[in-house]
């Protein structure tokens, strides 16, 4: 079975991202899934789009305050595109308290959250449209149009 | 309604123009259900400009679909917000990546998945032929997972959580009440809609959610407090 080529897929996640960089504009950013047009928001603006229009090579984003922590992308274009995207830094600062709750079922089984090592194909987690990592990926593919 | 999607087709015949179809319909979706958008007839209907009998056909679907979830879950489920709007956000996501899956089955497509914000419907069998491996987010670290479920048979999961600045998640019942003991609830169930429906109403329980998901036939649920203290339900390791 051959999977859709990597570009593709980021094409689609990326694609599907809000565009727009919110410099000092506070609206709710808009869906956009399709990268045939450029979005026209906050002057100047990165479009995020992964069209084969940037120049290859990495590029390290701004450091951004995502309320927990910051977050920094790096990125590596290959043949226009983005092929990569690194965290250098994310909110990791939370600690995880071990507490009994009292209150818990008494029937169901309990466990301390622990972090799984565990490769998957997707990650299932509350909503989280992180501006802090739309501007870091923003300020990257800026540098790289 | 703002988030990222993600599709992925292990079949070999996928196209650009399979993805496009899916991301258009997100974007219908958006532009019909989305409270944050001015022209959205979520929006009208709220402000008064749509009358009850005026609305679209998926509109009163949602509409009827949120109410049967309302009666099902003793009220928990509850599309009006705080502010006295509705907003059916808790139901329309897992509905919306439902579809797109059905519109996928129909092109014949058998092996794929479709996530959108976080919630996921999986069918066949992963691009190694395995099955579909879902993390499990931490909302304390959220680059790491707790969790990774093996999803065999075309499930549905879904997570409702409060870990992101600014999204509170308040109690129907008791609407002075946020809810905070529990900051995510993963429900895994025969698909994302019914998935995305319960972890929703289950969520609003606060510790109580659990123990609504034992109790529903055909789903399991892994539930993190606030202390990083999980609960899952009896057959949720079976998916370990």
């Amino acid at each position: 079975m051959k999977r859709l080529t990597l570009s593709l897929l980021l094409a689609a996640t990326f694609g599907a991202y809000a565009i727009y960089v919110k410099i000092g504009v506070d609206k709710p950013a808009e869906l956009q899934q399709s990268v045939t047009t450029a979005p026209q928001n906050a002057v100047p603006s990165a479009n995020i789009s992964n069209r084969g229009k940037y120049k290859d090579g990495e590029y390290t984003g701004n450091v951004e305050d995502a309320y927990y922590g910051n977050v920094q992308v790096k990125i590596l274009i290959s043949n226009g595109k983005i092929s990569n995207v690194q965290f250098l830094d994310y909110p990791q600062d939370r600690e995880t308290s071990v507490r009994i709750n009292s209150q818990a079922m008494p029937y169901l089984k309990q466990e301390a959250i622990q972090a799984q090592s565990a490769s998957v194909d997707i990650v299932s987690g509350a909503t989280n449209t992180s501006q802090a990592f739309i501007q870091s990926l923003s300020s990257a593919l800026s540098q790289a149009l | 309604m703002d988030m990222p999607i993600t599709v992925e087709i292990s079949d070999a015949s996928g196209k650009q123009g399979d993805i496009d179809v899916i991301f258009d319909y997100f974007k219908y979706i958006e532009e019909k259900f989305s409270v944050y958008k001015p022209n959205s007839e979520i929006t009208k209907i709220n402000n008064g400009e749509i009358g009850e009998n005026e609305r679209s056909e998926d509109m009163k679907t949602v509409f009827s679909l949120s109410e049967e979830t309302k009666q099902e879950t003793n009220g928990y489920f509850d599309i009006v917000a705080n502010n006295g709007k509705f907003n059916p956000s808790g139901l329309v996501k897992g509905w919306a990546i439902y579809n797109t899956a059905e519109i996928l089955k129909k092109r014949g497509f058998k092996n794929f998945y479709v996530e959108a914000g976080g919630d996921i419907q999986v069918k066949g069998k992963n691009s190694k032929g395995g099955c579909w491996k879902a993390g499990i987010r931490n909302p304390f670290k959220t680059q790491e997972i707790v969790k990774s479920v093996c999803l065999r048979k075309n499930e549905g999961i879904a997570t409702s959580g409060t870990y992101i600045r600014g999204n509170h998640i308040y109690n129907p019942k008791d609407r002075s009440k946020k809810i905070d003991e529990i900051v995510s609830l993963t429900v895994i169930g025969p698909n994302v809609y019914e998935a995305d429906r319960f972890a929703t109403a289950a969520f609003a329980m606060g510790k109580e959610g659990i123990a609504f998901i034992e109790k529903l036939s055909g789903f399991e649920g892994y539930m993190i407090d606030k202390n990083g203290i999980a609960t899952m339900t009896t057959n949720f390791e079976g998916y370990l």
